[in-house]
């Protein structure tokens, strides 16, 4: 009775928060069931008859939960999931009250499979709550520092959760990742690890902005025979032996072009090719990352291949459009690792110079330390942009950081979002690109602005679905 | 809106580069790999930046763990901020191998610039949250305590009064750090927590060692800062030298936004 009040007065609280467009509305459900049934998750969880997959990590958790959820789809079942950045306990409970009837049971449970994306340090809390199939681990940076302190310690809340969870889930870990794949030591159930097969995609030194370099086990420097992605690569401590755990599922193959990358991508199972719009090795460990969890949760081959092909990018992660007969890529920033993926992945193409606009923002889910713009490599921009525009709250240190990359002939500074963005596109020749990174609430920002002026409807919904 | 282009010019740096010997600053960077997690590269880049526009040489020398340190060949001491695991690798190097040179260098008057966990370092000691305590190198008469698990961590925007202009930047520490006798604050608190959330000091100074919780990165945009450290450490090789001026608008501007940026949400918070 307690649950059917909870759904209820949650639903109703939904309804009055589209009614009267408060902000927070996708919490804002999850949070009245709570209050009136504190059970509520694991009741409605416990009713998904396909069960459930977590998705937590720094980097990739919304665009990989989507690739998840087209795979769920792929096999003909349906999904309840959270929206992005509505990943603590009320936004899954939100999701949850959502796909209820008011009957308080989810509707037509035995066809749904929960795919929640949840935030770092509420993993723990969740997993218990949702006793999902299988929790997937993507990497660990540093752009929570100023929420939770320290990377050490979510690295430590993570390896405290998997250690008291005894066969609760299959583990999907990166085993690229250092302090993700370390965690597989600490589990006696089972354990799927996911990497990147192919060497020559790396490079062999780690950049500036890389974290975890240093022995989980030991504490002894690592040493890299390829790196990918920030400390993510083919790693090894020569004091104590520990290293790279050999991956299930792998992407063994990597060619970049104009409209995306076309992936090759290994299961135990056997090989498929797959072409994706995304585009960057951050975006390989994404798609390697999805099929490793649907693999993970047992699902069928052919709807893992299927589910990845079927994939259109979620606003704001790495969307095209065209506003005024400009193509406008809208890439979103989040910590050094991350952004200098973006520059190298920009830079990489044509000699062709480039448009930018940087929006610094920093607000809690920006990150409110902004000194991590300093460990980016924006020297990559030297040379090979004709126009970069600083923008955003903290528009005039973004600025500063442009002109130590040399950039400050080509500079302009606009704190102003909608009129940074308005000067910078008139700026661009017609059928150029303008590349937009924001942070994350200056994205929000970008996004209404950018929605308006390319008067496309059905963008809304997706980005809401992204 | 206005485009900023604008030549870095320096031309009596230059001209004077000319006519005499350079000067040349030494920059050693402490344990780099390890203590780099605030953008601590941006202090190293401007330090740098600021010496080679006006034509004096920049020397960097990084040294990890086991690197010895010897004092005669540094004019300038850097150490940053690390997380919890590397800063106990850390203070056990420091003590074992370098903190007797970077005392002898300090007692001689180079310039030391410690910077969030490496200030804490650079004090007599640190206890953890948990209640162990973690030798220091004793080169700032200063300690650090951590309230216990429980406690408010300070994070947040700055804004400091030093020396009749303002610092800014950003601070995110669980320890409380106090004075002792022979360390004096380096500022003022106008805005945020400083050393202890308690007596409105921030950092601390001896001699021409300085220590704070500032980063963001810190000297970028508090460049009267950086040219100070720059001048102070140049002027032993040349007594009463001064650093010509570059064009700073941006620097400036950015010191200026950050400075409101703090002192507004000081208000608000």
């Amino acid at each position: 009775m307690r649950r059917t009040a909870a759904v209820a007065a949650a639903k109703v609280a939904a309804g009055l928060s589209r009614r009267f467009r408060l902000g927070g509305g996708t919490a804002l459900p999850g949070l009245v069931a709570e209050r009136i049934d504190p059970e509520i998750i694991s009741g409605l969880a416990s009713s998904l008859g396909q069960g459930s997959v977590l998705v937590t990590g720094t980097n990739g958790k919304t665009t990989t939960a989507r690739l998840l959820r087209n795979v769920v789809h792929a096999a003909g079942m349906e999904t309840v999931a959270n929206r992005a950045g509505s990943n603590m306990m009320r936004g899954i409970a939100s999701a949850l009250v959502e796909s209820s009837g008011w009957s308080g049971g989810i509707e037509g449970g035995e066809r749904k499979l929960g795919v929640f994306e949840v935030d770092e340090a509420t993993v723990p809390e969740a997993a218990w709550a949702v006793r999902p199939l299988a929790v997937l681990f993507t990497n660990l940076f540093r752009d929570q520092l100023d929420r939770y302190g320290e990377v050490e310690y979510v690295a430590d809340v993570w390896r405290k959760a998997v250690a008291a969870w005894p066969k609760l889930a299959v583990l999907v870990l990166n085993a690229d990742d250092p302090s993700v794949a370390s965690l597989g030591k600490q589990v006696t159930g089972p354990v799927v690890y996911y990497g990147l097969e192919d060497p020559s995609l790396g490079t062999p030194i780690l950049e500036h902005a890389a974290d975890a370099r240093w022995c989980t086990a030991c504490g002894a420097e690592l040493s890299y025979t390829a790196v990918f992605y920030g400390h993510l690569g083919h790693w090894r401590c020569n004091r104590c032996g520990n290293g790279r755990p050999t991956p299930d599922i792998a992407i063994t193959g990597v060619t970049t072009d104009g409209d995306g990358m076309a992936l090759t991508v290994k299961l135990p199972e056997g090989e498929f090719g797959v072409r994706t719009p995304l585009a960057g090795l951050y975006n390989a460990y994404n798609v390697a990352a999805a099929a490793a969890a649907a693999s993970a949760a047992g699902l069928p081959v052919t709807a893992i291949e299927k589910g990845l092909a079927s994939f259109t990018t979620p606003f704001g992660r790495q969307e095209r459009l065209v506003v005024a007969g400009r193509d406008v890529q809208v890439i979103l920033a989040k910590n050094p690792a991350g952004l200098n993926q973006v520059l190298r992945t920009i830079t990489g193409g044509t000699d062709a110079e480039k448009d930018l606009i940087f929006f610094l923002n920093d607000d809690i889910a920006d990150g409110r330390d902004i000194s991590w713009i300093w460990d980016v490599d924006f020297e990559l921009l030297a040379g090979k942009t004709r126009a970069v525009t600083a923008s955003g709250r903290r528009a005039w240190d973004m600025a500063l950081r442009l002109k130590y990359a040399g950039l400050e002939p080509v500079l302009r500074v606009e704190s102003e979002s909608a009129e940074a963005l308005r000067s910078a596109l008139a700026r661009v020749p017609e059928e150029e690109t303008l590349y937009v990174i924001p942070t994350y609430t200056a994205m929000l920002e970008v996004r209404d602005v950018l929605a308006r002026r390319a008067g496309r409807g059905a963008f809304w919904e997706e980005a809401r679905d992204g | 809106m206005s485009w900023l282009a604008g030549p870095d010019a320096a031309l009596s740096g230059r001209r004077r580069a000319m006519a005499k010997k350079p000067l040349k600053l030494r920059l050693t960077h402490l344990y780099p790999k390890l203590m780099n997690i605030y953008g601590d590269r941006g202090n190293i880049m401007c330090l740098k930046r600021r010496c080679e526009l006006r034509g004096i040489e920049f020397e960097l020398t990084e040294l990890e763990t086991g690197d010895k340190l010897n004092p005669k060949d540094t004019d300038m001491v850097f150490i940053g901020g690390a997380q919890d695991r590397e800063q106990r690798l850390v203070a056990e190097d420091l003590i074992a191998v370098k903190s007797k040179a970077v005392k002898e260098a300090a007692e001689h008057d180079v310039v030391v610039l410690a910077v969030c966990g490496g200030y804490q370092l650079a004090g007599q000691y640190y206890r953890s949250a948990d209640g162990s305590e973690l030798p220091g190198a004793g080169i700032l008469d200063i300690w650090t305590v951590h309230p216990g698990p429980d406690a408010k961590r300070f994070i947040g925007n700055v804004a400091v009064r030093w020396d009749g202009t303002t610092l800014v930047g950003f601070e995110n520490h669980g320890g409380r750090t106090h004075l002792g006798p022979r360390a004096r604050p380096l500022a003022a608190v106008v805005a945020g927590h400083g050393n202890n959330g308690e007596d409105g000091t921030e950092g601390a100074v001896y001699r021409n060692v300085f220590g704070t919780y500032l980063h963001g990165s810190l000297l970028p945009k508090n460049p009267a800062f950086a040219d100070f450290l720059i001048q102070t450490a140049l002027q032993r090789q040349e007594k009463g030298f001064r650093l010509v001026e570059l064009d700073d608008r941006i620097e400036e501007k950015a010191h200026s936004e950050a400075v409101r940026i703090a002192t507004r949400r000081a208000i608000i918070g």
